[in-house]
């Protein structure tokens, strides 16, 4: 089926979460509000003439400055059996940063939505296991956001001081033989 | 006669331990951290910690215009950079809406399915010596080593290769070159020969692979598994045959898969026939090389051929504003994915207009399989975690991004 098919399809079946479409290089995104999104993905899931079983990606995005609502939960689709694919954007307005999780309809999207935690600060309500993944559990401030610094905030991290401070008293250790 | 006294059993007493495996532990591959809790020789709960090899690739990527962030991407699966350059300009040439000479699309088929190859060896050599093989690693080695230097002779660079470029390759490739590569391919399927003998049939490694790390079709899709991990359950999806790019689709290949459900053994057994079908892309590639430019003419977008910017003010200018500034890009959104050695690695792009992508995402194959060690794992043996680990061919580099 057609991307833009399968956009109508998601328009007509639930008109009150739609905002836009687009379409680039001949990929279309749907972006959408983020109440019902689980409930459309098990739609898109679960529907024979769909069926995208394959969650490819799942990641989220910053629009500082650029759009109304600041964040976005970016979802690709892909359907290995009827080899077509769309992808689906959720907004999410820093006032309100939860969004439902979607690991009830692909499993593999846990350690997605961990990671979109990790580095954006958006929460998944429902998921089962939700720590930072990729940065220390301590980590302090959200690094792909972008009012983050690129080199880091000023304030070094509490582990890297505790291992200065480990190193400084090994030299300072009298080692005897 | 007197009885003694019945010797009563005492309950033998277990308890449950907990052994924290790596992040310094060869059989890992890398700084990857399992925290296992174990019932004897059963493991009761496996918690992958990963994140120890976190450069925020992501974030440097958003920061440096699109040409030069191309060398990042060498740095994600370090063992294949070829295939990581190739997915990057892909993707990026999707963005720019522009297309690589024919020249240029074979050349970057037969490098990417050199470093297939080359990854595909370590990932045999790694996975037999994890089980107990010592002698198939060496071999492999001595291969590897020999595509390496193939590497060496084309552009300088053995590891981190950065040759593919964005709208064609660094330089044209020479003819001493393509006489060695083809030298070595007909010669590589008799020392995948020389694996078989020693793997395929041998009773340990099939008592340590087969049964292990059992995942059913419909779950590994579930799951997001792509590469060897999903051919191994008998889904034939490949990004080269079903989206393809580059000159996959004027090459014939087959794509092997293994049975539904898949274990350790189908997946091994896939991977060498990958093996073999890339040499074959190879040996098709060299053959029908066509001769053409491998740069795209696309001045807006490719820097100009240096000889002329060392000799003229414009192409000098040209190049300046490619550097500092980088090409100016239509507001879109791409996502390309590609087929590396350890499944499909896709690049996210969202781009504002300005040279520098407003959004790099990389789909990493390694992350999504390092979170199915858990269910692969789970309610096995303890030894058959480092069989897991193997048969996820797992790079941290690219994991932890």
């Amino acid at each position: 089926m057609e991307p833009l098919q399968i956009a109508e399809k998601i328009k007509e079946k639930f008109p009150e979460s739609w905002v836009d479409v687009k379409e680039f290089r001949g990929q279309v995104s749907v972006t959408l509000k983020k109440e019902r999104i689980v409930e459309i993905c098990s739609f898109l899931h679960d529907d024979p003439d769909l069926s995208l079983d394959y969650l490819v990606d799942l990641c989220g995005a910053d629009y500082l400055g650029k759009k109304e609502k600041r964040f976005e939960v970016v979802y690709h689709l892909y359907s290995i059996p009827l080899r077509h694919a769309i992808r689906l954007k959720a907004e999410v307005p820093e006032s309100d940063m939860k969004i439902d999780s979607v690991v009830p309809v692909w499993i593999g999207a846990n350690w997605h939505e961990r990671e979109a935690y990790d580095m954006f600060g958006i929460v998944f309500r429902g998921h089962p296991d939700l720590r930072r993944i990729l940065l220390p559990e301590t980590w302090e401030g959200f690094p792909l956001r972008k009012d983050y610094p690129l080199q880091g905030p000023e304030k070094e991290w509490s582990g890297f001081l505790d291992v200065l401070d480990r190193a400084k008293r090994y030299r300072e250790f009298e080692w005897t033989d | 006669m007197e009885h003694s006294e019945p010797i009563v059993e005492k309950p033998f007493e277990t308890k449950e331990l907990t052994v924290s495996m790596g992040p310094q532990h060869p059989a890992t591959h890398g700084v990857l951290r399992l925290v296992l809790n174990l019932d004897g020789e059963n493991v009761v709960k496996c918690t992958p910690y990963v994140g120890y090899l976190h450069r925020g690739v992501e974030k440097l990527g958003e920061n440096r215009t699109y040409l030069a962030a191309l060398p990042l991407s060498d740095r994600l699966d370090y063992i294949s950079s070829m295939n990581n350059n190739v997915g990057y300009v892909n993707a990026v040439e999707k963005l720019f809406g522009i297309e690589a000479p024919e020249r240029a699309k074979y050349i970057r088929t037969m490098v990417a399915e050199m470093g297939r190859l080359s990854s595909h060896i370590i990932w045999l050599g790694t996975h037999v010596i994890d089980i107990g093989a010592t002698t198939p690693f060496l071999l492999a080695m001595a291969q590897r080593e020999r595509i390496l230097d193939l590497f060496e002779m084309l552009c300088g660079a053995r590891l981190t290769v950065s040759y593919p470029r964005v709208g064609g390759v660094r330089n044209d490739i020479s003819q001493e070159f393509l006489d060695t590569l083809y030298e070595f391919v007909l010669e590589f399927p008799h020392r995948i020969d020389d694996y078989e003998t020693l793997v395929t049939e041998n009773r340990i490694w099939k008592d340590r692979t087969m049964g292990v790390g059992v995942i059913s079709a419909k779950e590994a899709v579930n799951w997001g598994l792509t590469g060897g991990m999903l051919r191994g359950s008998g889904i034939d999806y490949d990004v080269r045959k079903y989206v393809p790019y580059d000159a996959y689709d004027k090459v014939d290949f087959m794509v092997p898969v293994g049975r539904d459900p898949g274990d350790c053994y189908d997946r091994y057994k896939v991977r060498v026939e990958e093996m073999r079908q890339a040499n074959r892309i190879i040996k098709q590639c060299v053959e029908d090389l066509p001769a053409g430019p491998v740069m795209a003419d696309a001045p807006k977008f490719t820097l100009p051929p240096k000889d002329l910017v060392l000799k003229d003010m414009e192409h000098l200018i040209h190049q300046f504003v490619l550097i500092t500034k980088g090409p100016s890009v239509a507001e879109g959104e791409v996502y390309v994915g590609t087929e590396v050695p350890k499944g499909e690695l896709g690049f996210y792009f969202v781009s504002d207009g300005t040279g520098k992508p407003y959004r790099m995402r990389v789909r990493a194959p390694s992350y999504v399989h390092a979170s199915v060690l858990p269910r692969l794992s789970e309610g096995g043996y303890v030894a058959d975690v480092i069989a897991n680990i193997g048969t996820i061919d797992i790079v941290l580099g690219e994991c932890d991004r």
